[in-house]
């Protein structure tokens, strides 16, 4: 048993690397950049509580005596904190991994949030039809004539109304995940039903209706893995997007709380020492952000371009 | 002077992994003023030598080895711009679709001036009244007036005249056509073939025509040359490899062609090009789950499926005003009954609405007169979905494109197991399991299929996927929709076996649709002739086509191929074999 399931795995492997998206992966160096750098990033992230040299989120760990230490390459830098501290004695460095977790977290979930309500609206959208069909994209175009962030700043605005300052406080990260979502469900939600309204006529559809099959069981069984693929190139570039208006949100204040920063956040935190001379506070997140979001932003370009044979 | 010398000619498209080979060894010849068949099945290579004569190959194929000469100089892997004084001016190309070949957005005189005037040197004057001789030659009436036209108001059949005018641009020596009537009717496809003999014979033209049918080689083609995998098998005068085939490949491609002129038990000797007909279990369907049929509603006057005074109309203009909407009636008034054990066959012209009433009968559309009447109950009064459930179970449907009606993402397995879990006809998983291998086996594909994605088929053996799904429950009526017309001849021709041999088996009743008379005679006990969503005649298969009572059938009958001269070589084995099997 274990030998044939090695050997299938020698064989999917085999079959992996003679792909024709694996080799287009290793022709550009560029994306292959991309991919370990959004990989060292991702890891970071993920592991920062274990991977970070301090526990930026232990109140009782920082020392406001360490507050606004430079980069460990100029004179008055300390080697415990390789990319400075910040105003209340914090490592930069640490700072960061953390904030890129809750940003990413955000990204990955309102990504997801977002594909569901989506994929669901555009599946029973193209199918459907009729009144349903023209009430989902209608409601999907006005949406869409409102910038996202507006929509975001909205729906966290009804949140902070509805709830008092400790609850949203505590459900910060949430509320955010449900803003940025919602304001990104509509793509999904369009391309998805194109796809559908392609994929119902087709005769494999026909011939499961012939057979009887209720309409929900031809969606979820037939149509939805047929319409999956251009999703994921989407995702990609949501993702990266997400991040972006996590991080103007917070930026702005409106989104995480200061006790749990993501990058916005410490870009904030950063922006008020920036005319002072301590630069670092800013740049650093700035540039963790940038990077992360360019690096995933060339990975689902590449992906796009890969998966689709006309581009080839 | 040969106007067309191909000499030892080698295509080849470089890949990644390996170089693939489309054509090798082609030696061709073509005199002016003669018409040259390539005739073979898909992939054998046949519009890769016609690609590579007016240097359309798709990047990376490239002209590997040998020569093309034209009029006796070479013009294989010329560079672009010399190429391109050539196309179009000396050589002429028909394609295939004459929906895509003209663009839409621009008048036929637009586009058949602006090829003259690249082509002759001509002013817009003289260039207009070339293009609407041309158009007179073509046989378009009123070409003053129709010059003015877009290609949208033109038919399918006048649109790929305009096609062929505008081939003629540039007065060619030579026309490569691939499939120039592949996308027509049958009706079409007579006028435009006479319309192409003769203009090659009035001006001389050289032309090289591309087709899998035997019946255009056989209507208009001088000489032929039949292709199998990349090399020619076989060339020669039309009539001689048409009335005594030398090569086994040649003979089973003719004995495969459908005949309309007798009526055979099975097609014959189909075994040469996906290999042998595969092996059927035989195992005894009486005692197998397929064989044991529910009875369901048995019928008591042997009638099976009723059909009365169906009406079916589209919306093709919507409005929230019931009086503005128009609509489009698609099936008007159709009754007719299908006996018990039965084929019954329903024949028309594209848009003669026989998917139509198919779709119908299958309860894809809600007719919006009439009714429908399958084993005693009425389908059509049945509202609630679950109440239908049991009908549906006893009709299944096999569709057209083998390529669409499989769902890719799913297992073999998957697919033909989906009836029967949803119908519940089987205790176990694994008794699905065994079913639905017993199915695969039955229809030839052996039991290991079922791992299998449909993506690893070839379109025969994805039409064999589709039939087992059809079989998986059990059903006692079957409905064809035009099951072989994306299929290469020799495939059709076992699948037509196939089906006929379940039907033999099971005690089948079948719906059979089709554009192909010939394929209708070898299949049906009873016909249908359709057209313009009215049912023109019903009558026995055999007084059809030997005494059609109504002008239209007689009119479609006149328009089959002619294939009197066909060997008949491939069919006394099969004589032979039908005296073995009746021993």
């Amino acid at each position: 048993m274990s030998i044939t399931t090695t050997a299938r795995a020698l064989d999917l492997l085999q079959r992996a690397v003679n792909s024709d998206i694996y080799h287009s992966f290793r022709s550009s160096k560029m994306v292959m950049v991309a991919a370990v750098v959004s990989a060292v990033m991702i890891i970071g992230a993920t592991f920062s509580p274990i991977l970070a040299p301090h526990n930026t989120l232990d109140l009782a760990s920082i020392s406001l005596i360490d507050s606004l230490t430079p980069p460990v390459w100029m004179e008055d830098g300390d080697s415990r904190f390789l990319l400075g501290t910040d105003d209340q004695g914090r490592d930069m460095l640490s700072a960061i991994m953390h904030g890129a977790r809750v940003s990413l977290f955000v990204g990955f979930a309102s990504v997801l949030f977002a594909m569901v309500l989506g994929v669901s609206l555009g599946l029973i959208s193209g199918y459907a039809g009729g009144f349903l069909d023209s009430f989902i994209m209608r409601a999907a175009e006005i949406q869409l004539s409102f910038p996202a962030i507006l929509i975001a700043l909205l729906i966290d605005g009804i949140f902070r109304g509805a709830l008092d300052a400790k609850t949203h406080d505590e459900l910060a990260v949430y509320v955010m995940i449900l803003a940025i979502g919602l304001s990104f469900w509509v793509q999904y939600a369009r391309t998805v039903r194109s796809s559908t309204l392609v994929e119902k006529g087709k005769e494999y559809v026909e011939a499961a209706r012939v057979t009887g099959l209720p309409p929900f069981l031809i969606v979820f069984r037939h149509i939805l893995p047929n319409v999956t693929g251009p999703l994921l190139v989407i995702a990609t570039i949501n993702l990266a997007l997400a991040i972006i208006t996590e991080a103007t949100l917070s930026f702005l204040g409106v989104g995480v709380p200061p006790t749990e920063p993501s990058l916005g956040t410490l870009i904030r935190i950063g922006n008020d020492f920036l005319f002072s001379g301590e630069w670092w506070i800013t740049i650093f997140p700035g540039v963790a952000l940038a990077v992360l979001v360019l690096a995933v932003n060339l990975l689902g370009d590449w992906l796009r371009d890969a998966l689709n044979p006309k581009l080839r | 002077m040969t106007l067309l010398k191909i000499d030892d000619l080698k295509v080849e498209f470089p890949g990644r992994l390996d170089t693939f080979v489309a054509v090798e060894n082609i030696h061709l010849e073509l005199e002016p003023g003669e018409i040259y068949g390539l005739v073979g099945e898909s992939g054998a290579g046949k519009s890769t030598i016609g690609n590579a004569v007016i240097d359309l190959l798709e990047p990376p194929g490239r002209v590997a080895e040998g020569h093309i000469a034209l009029d006796g100089s070479a013009i294989e892997n010329l560079p672009y711009e010399k190429m391109r004084a050539i196309r179009g001016r000396r050589i002429g190309m028909i394609f295939q679709d004459p929906l895509t070949s003209l663009n839409p957005l621009y008048t036929v005189e637009d586009q058949l001036v602006e090829t003259i005037q690249t082509h002759l040197d001509l002013n817009e004057v003289e260039a207009t009244a070339r293009a609407i001789e041309l158009l007179d030659q073509v046989g378009i009436p009123e070409p003053e007036v129709r010059v003015k036209h877009y290609p949208h108001q033109f038919s399918g059949g006048m649109r790929q005249r305009v096609v062929i005018a505008l081939a003629l641009c540039g007065e060619p020596e030579l026309i490569v056509a691939d499939e120039p009537t592949t996308a027509l009717d049958v009706s079409i496809q007579a006028q435009i073939l006479d319309l192409i003999r003769s203009l090659c014979k009035q001006r001389q033209v050289g032309m090289v025509i591309i087709t899998h049918d035997m019946g255009v080689i056989a209507d208009i083609t001088d000489n032929v040359a039949v292709m199998y995998r990349g090399k020619i098998v076989e060339k020669g005068p039309t009539t001689k490899i048409l009335s005594a085939p030398e090569h086994p490949y040649t003979k089973s491609l003719i004995s495969a062609v459908p005949r309309a002129d007798l009526r055979l038990d099975r097609f014959p000797m189909v075994n040469y090009i996906e290999g042998p007909e595969p092996e059927r279990s035989d195992f005894d369907v009486s005692t197998h789950w397929l064989g044991q049929a529910q009875n369901f509603g048995k019928s008591t006057d042997g009638t099976l499926v009723r059909v009365e005074s169906l009406t079916m109309k589209f919306v093709t203009e919507r409005s929230i005003f019931p009086s503005r909407r128009k609509l489009f009636t698609a099936v008007d008034n159709v009754s007719f009954e299908i006996r018990d054990g039965e084929t019954f066959g329903l024949v028309g012209e594209s848009g003669s609405g026989k998917s139509t009433v198919a779709r119908s009968i299958a309860g894809l559309y809600r007719p919006v007169a009439g009714s429908i009447h399958f084993a005693g109950g009425e389908l059509t009064a049945i509202k609630d979905e679950k109440e239908l459930r049991p009908y549906r179970q006893q009709m299944q449907m096999i569709f057209q494109d083998p390529f669409s009606s499989l769902n890719s993402r799913m297992r073999v397995l998957d697919i033909v197991a989906e009836p029967i879990r949803f119908h519940k006809l089987a205790s176990s998983r694994a008794e699905v399991v065994e079913i639905v291998e017993d199915l695969l086996e039955h229809v030839g594909l052996g039991r290991a299929a079922a791992k299998r994605f449909p993506h690893e088929f070839s379109g025969g053996q994805r039409q064999r996927i589709s039939i087992a799904r059809a079989l998986a429950t059990r059903p006692r009526f079957l409905i064809c929709d035009e099951p072989t017309s994306a299929l290469d001849v020799s495939i059709q021709a076992q699948i037509l076996n196939l089906l006929k041999d379940l039907q033999d088996e099971l005690g089948l009743t079948m719906l059979f649709i089709s554009h192909d008379l010939p394929v209708i005679r070898q299949m049906c006990d009873r016909v249908a002739v359709m057209r313009n969503g009215k049912i023109c005649e019903i009558a026995e298969t055999e007084q059809l086509f030997e005494a059609p009572g109504h002008d239209y059938t007689r009119h479609l009958l006149e328009l089959m191929p002619k294939l009197e001269n066909l060997s008949r070589e491939g069919l006394q084995v099969a004589d032979d074999e039908a005296a073995r099997h009746s021993q």
